[in-house]
C-alpha cells in the first residue's frame, strides 16, 4: 500500500521484512527476467515496468503444448524461482495487462469472443489510467470497465482528455499499441528493411531465404550453429508477426533453415505490408566442421536430425518421442518418453510375459466369472458382448509400488492373457489376489488387446 | 515357352515404364516359401505403400494389424517412424515383435491430415527404413502422394487402417494407390496339452496386390524378430489324424 507508514505495516503483519525501495535494481531485474522469457518462451517480449512482462504469443505457444501448456510452464518456472506470478492471455495487450492484475484467478486465458464479458467486471484501475483520473471517475460513480465503455465517448474526452478513450480502445483492440522489444545484445541477428512494403507469401519466402544465407555466413564466422531461430516481421501498422523454429542439433544449413521457416510462412498475416524482417539466432551453440567421410566397413547411419526438426515444428510439444523402459512393473508406468534423438539406450522391456499391442487407458471394467483365488475367468462381458474363454495364461502378479505411493502398499493386480472362441486375445486383470480384500476389491478389468 | 517369355518381357517393360526409369528397389520377403510365392515379386516391395487392416473387431482396435506392421518394420534395418492419432499403442509389444524401442520414433498428432503430412515427411527424408501410419481414411490422392514419396526414397510405407466403428470398415474396399493390401484376423490358436496359450495364429489375407492375385494364409504371429511362421501341422504336410501330435511352442 503506497504511502503507508512502516510502523503501521509492521503492526498489521508480524515479522514483516522491511527493505528500502530500489527502483533501478527492480528495473534491471525485470529486464533480466524479460531476457530469460525471450530465450525460453517468445520471440516478442518486452519489460513492462514496474512489475510486469509482456509476451506476444505469436509463433511461440506451439513449442510448449499450446497456450495451456505455455501458461502452466511459465507459472511453474516462476514459482520455482520464488516469484508469485499472475498470468493472463488475451487478444489485446490492454486486456491481458488488466486481467493479469485484477482478475480473480491468477491464471486466465481469454478467447477473442469472450473478451467483452471478461473485461466488463474489471475495475477501471485495470485500464492503466493515472490515479487522478481513476479517482474522479469513481466519484462520478463509474467503477467498472464495462460501465465506462458504455458511456458516450465525447463528454468523457471533454472532461478527462483523450487518454481514457485511448486506453479503452487498446483494451478492446480497436487501436494498436507499439512494442519496445527487449534486446539481448550478444545475439547474431540480420535484418532487412523494405522501401516498399511486401506481403505476398512467395516474396516473404524469397527474402527469408536471403536472410538465412546472411545469417549462416555470420554463424559460420563465429563457429556457431543455431538451436533456435526467430523470424520477426514488422508490419507497416507497427504490429509484429513472428515465426519461431527450434532445432534438435545446432544447425547452419541454408536449405534446412529456409525449409523450417518457410513451412510456417502461411501463419503470417501481412496486413497492409511488411517493412522490416529480422532473423535472429536466439539460441546458438558451437558447431564445428565434421568430416563426413565414413570408414569403408561401417555403413553410414543416416542423420535424422533434420527430419526430427521438421516434425517437431509440426506436432505439439512432447508428442514426438521415443519410448524407453522404466524401472516399473506396472504396465502404464513402464514406458517413458525420451527425446527422439537421445542416445540409444540399448535395453528393452523384459520379454518373459507377453504384452498387448493396444493398452486401454483407463482399464475398462468387465463382468467376469472366475474361480477364486487364482483361476482365469471362464467368461467375461465387455461392451455388452459376452466372450467365453477357451484358453488362458496367468496369473502374472504385479504388486503396487509402495515406494512410489503410500496407497499402493498392499495393492495387487493379477494379470491373465485369455483367448476367446474366435481366437481374439485379451489382457485382463483382477484387482486383488483373490483372497485378501485388502489387496483389492476383486473386480475385473480389461487392460489391453493382443490381437 | 516363347509365349511366356514374351509376356514376361512385356511385364518388365511395363514395370520400367511405371517406375519412371528408376531402378527396382527389391523386395522384403516374408521368409515363408508358401507366402512369398503368392506375393508378386516374391515379397513386399520396398519403396512402396502397403496397407494393413484388422478383420472383425480388429478393424476397430487394429491390434493384430499393428503387430503385423511392426513385424515387417522390424525386419527392415533402420529407424522407423510411427505416426498416429490415438494414444493406445503399447511400445513393449512392439519390442516383443522385434522392433527395439531405440529404433522407433513416435509422432502423436491431432488429426488424420497431420498423420499423412508426417508420413510424407518421413518418406521423403530417405534416412528411415520404414514409415508406419495409423489412418482411418486414405483417399486416393493422399495414397498416391505417399506412394510417390516412397518410390522416390525407397522407404517402406505401411498404412495401418483402423476405424471408429466396424461398419465403417467397408471403406477398405475403396481403391487406393497402395501396392498390396492385407487383412489380419485372429484365429483360434493350437491347443496345448497343458493349460496356457500357444503362439497366436492369424488369418493373413492378401486382398489386393498390384499385378498379382489375392491369397490367404494361416500363419503364426510374429516372433521376437518379427518373423511369421507356418503352423507346424501345415509346414509338415497334411496333418496326420491317427497319431497325436504335439506342436512345438515358441
Amino acid at each position: 500500500m503506497p504511502g503507508m507508514a512502516v510502523a503501521k505495516a509492521q503492526a498489521l503483519v508480524a515479522g514483516l521484512d522491511v527493505r528500502d525501495a530500489d527502483p533501478a535494481g527492480d528495473e534491471a531485474a525485470l529486464e533480466r527476467l524479460a531476457i530469460w522469457a525471450f530465450r525460453r518462451y517468445s520471440p516478442i517480449v518486452a519489460a513492462d515496468p514496474p512489475d510486469g512482462l509482456r509476451l506476444d504469443m505469436a509463433g511461440a505457444s506451439h513449442l510448449l503444448g499450446g497456450e495451456e501448456g505455455f501458461v502452466a510452464d511459465l507459472a511453474k518456472r516462476l514459482a520455482d524461482t520464488g516469484i508469485a506470478a499472475r498470468i493472463a492471455i488475451a487478444p489485446t495487450y490492454g486486456a491481458a495487462h488488466g486481467l493479469a492484475r485484477f482478475s480473480r484467478s491468477p491464471l486466465i486465458i481469454v478467447e477473442p469472443g469472450d473478451l467483452d464479458a471478461q473485461l466488463a467486471p474489471l475495475p477501471i484501475a485495470a485500464l492503466r489510467l493515472d490515479a487522478a483520473t481513476v479517482d474522479s471517475l469513481r466519484r462520478l460513480g463509474v467503477d467498472t470497465v464495462g460501465e465506462l465503455a458504455a458511456m458516450p465517448r465525447a463528454p468523457l474526452t471533454l472532461r478527462f482528455g483523450p487518454e481514457v478513450g485511448r486506453r479503452l480502445d487498446q483494451a478492446y483492440g480497436r487501436t494498436g499499441e507499439p512494442f519496445e522489444l527487449v534486446e539481448a545484445p550478444e545475439l547474431i541477428r540480420v535484418r532487412r528493411a523494405f522501401a516498399e512494403p511486401i506481403g505476398a507469401p512467395e516474396t516473404l519466402a524469397r527474402y527469408t531465404g536471403k536472410l538465412v544465407v546472411q545469417l549462416c555466413e555470420e554463424l559460420e564466422r563465429e563457429g556457431l550453429g543455431a538451436r533456435r531461430l526467430d523470424l520477426l516481421f514488422t508490419r507497416v501498422d507497427n504490429r509484429i508477426e513472428a515465426i519461431r523454429a527450434g532445432t534438435a542439433k545446432p544447425l547452419r544449413d541454408v536449405k534446412r533453415m529456409t525449409r523450417l521457416l518457410c513451412d510456417k510462412i502461411e501463419t503470417i498475416a501481412p496486413g497492409f505490408g511488411i517493412e522490416l524482417m529480422t532473423l535472429t539466432a536466439s539460441i546458438a551453440e558451437p558447431l564445428d566442421y565434421r568430416s563426413t567421410a565414413t570408414s569403408l566397413i561401417d555403413p553410414a547411419t543416416p542423420d535424422l536430425s533434420d527430419l526430427v526438426d521438421t516434425l517437431a515444428n509440426r506436432v505439439a510439444h512432447g508428442r514426438l518421442y521415443r519410448c524407453a523402459p522404466t524401472q516399473s512393473e506396472v504396465p502404464e508406468r513402464s514406458v517413458a518418453r525420451i527425446e527422439p534423438l537421445a542416445a540409444p539406450i540399448g535395453v528393452s522391456w523384459p520379454n518373459d510375459w507377453p504384452r498387448p499391442s493396444r493398452l486401454l487407458d483407463p482399464p475398462a471394467p468387465v463382468e467376469a466369472m472366475a474361480l477364486l483365488p487364482d483361476h482365469p475367468p471362464a467368461s467375461f462381458t465387455w461392451g455388452g458382448v459376452r466372450r467365453r474363454v477357451k484358453r488362458a495364461d496367468g496369473p502374472e502378479r504385479i504388486f503396487g509400488e509402495w515406494w512410489v505411493r503410500d496407497g499402493e502398499l498392499s495393492v495387487v493386480r493379477d494379470y491373465f492373457q485369455v483367448e476367446d472362441e474366435a481366437g481374439e486375445r485379451f489382457w485382463l486383470f483382477r484387482r486383488g489376489d483373490g483372497e485378501d480384500p485388502n489387496t483389492g476389491d476383486h473386480r475385473w478389468y480389461l487392460h489391453g488387446i493382443f490381437a | 515357352m516363347p509365349a511366356n517369355a514374351q509376356i514376361s518381357a512385356l511385364r518388365d517393360q511395363i514395370a520400367r515404364i511405371e517406375s519412371g526409369g528408376k531402378r527396382a528397389r527389391g523386395v522384403l520377403p516374408f521368409g515363408i516359401e508358401a507366402v512369398d510365392r503368392k506375393v508378386p515379386g516374391g515379397g513386399l516391395a520396398l519403396g512402396a505403400l502397403h496397407e494393413v487392416a484388422g478383420g472383425g473387431n480388429g478393424a476397430v482396435h487394429g491390434a493384430a494389424a499393428a503387430l503385423f506392421a511392426a513385424g515387417i518394420a522390424a525386419r527392415t534395418s533402420g529407424q522407423v517412424l510411427w505416426c498416429m492419432t490415438r494414444r493406445d499403442l503399447f511400445a513393449p509389444s512392439l519390442a516383443q515383435a522385434g522392433l527395439h524401442p531405440d529404433r522407433v520414433i513416435f509422432a502423436e498428432v491431432g488429426e488424420e491430415k497431420a498423420v499423412l503430412a508426417c508420413m510424407e515427411e518421413g518418406l521423403r527424408h530417405g534416412g528411415l527404413s520404414a514409415v508406419v501410419g495409423e489412418l482411418t481414411r486414405l483417399p486416393m490422392v493422399a495414397s498416391r502422394r505417399l506412394q510417390l514419396c516412397a518410390e522416390e526414397s525407397g522407404t517402406f510405407a505401411l498404412a495401418i487402417r483402423r476405424w471408429r466403428r466396424m461398419t465403417e470398415a467397408a471403406d477398405f474396399g475403396q481403391p487406393t494407390a497402395s501396392v498390396t493390401r492385407w487383412r489380419v484376423t485372429a484365429l483360434p490358436s493350437a491347443p496345448l496339452p497343458v493349460p496356457g496359450v500357444s503362439r497366436a495364429r492369424w488369418l493373413v489375407e492378401l486382398i489386393r496386390a498390384r499385378a498379382g492375385d489375392c491369397a490367404d494364409f494361416e500363419l503364426e504371429a510374429c516372433d521376437d524378430a518379427g518373423r511369421l511362421a507356418l503352423p507346424a501341422e501345415l509346414a509338415n504336410g497334411p496333418a496326420d489324424t491317427d497319431t497325436r501330435r504335439i506342436g512345438a511352442v515358441a
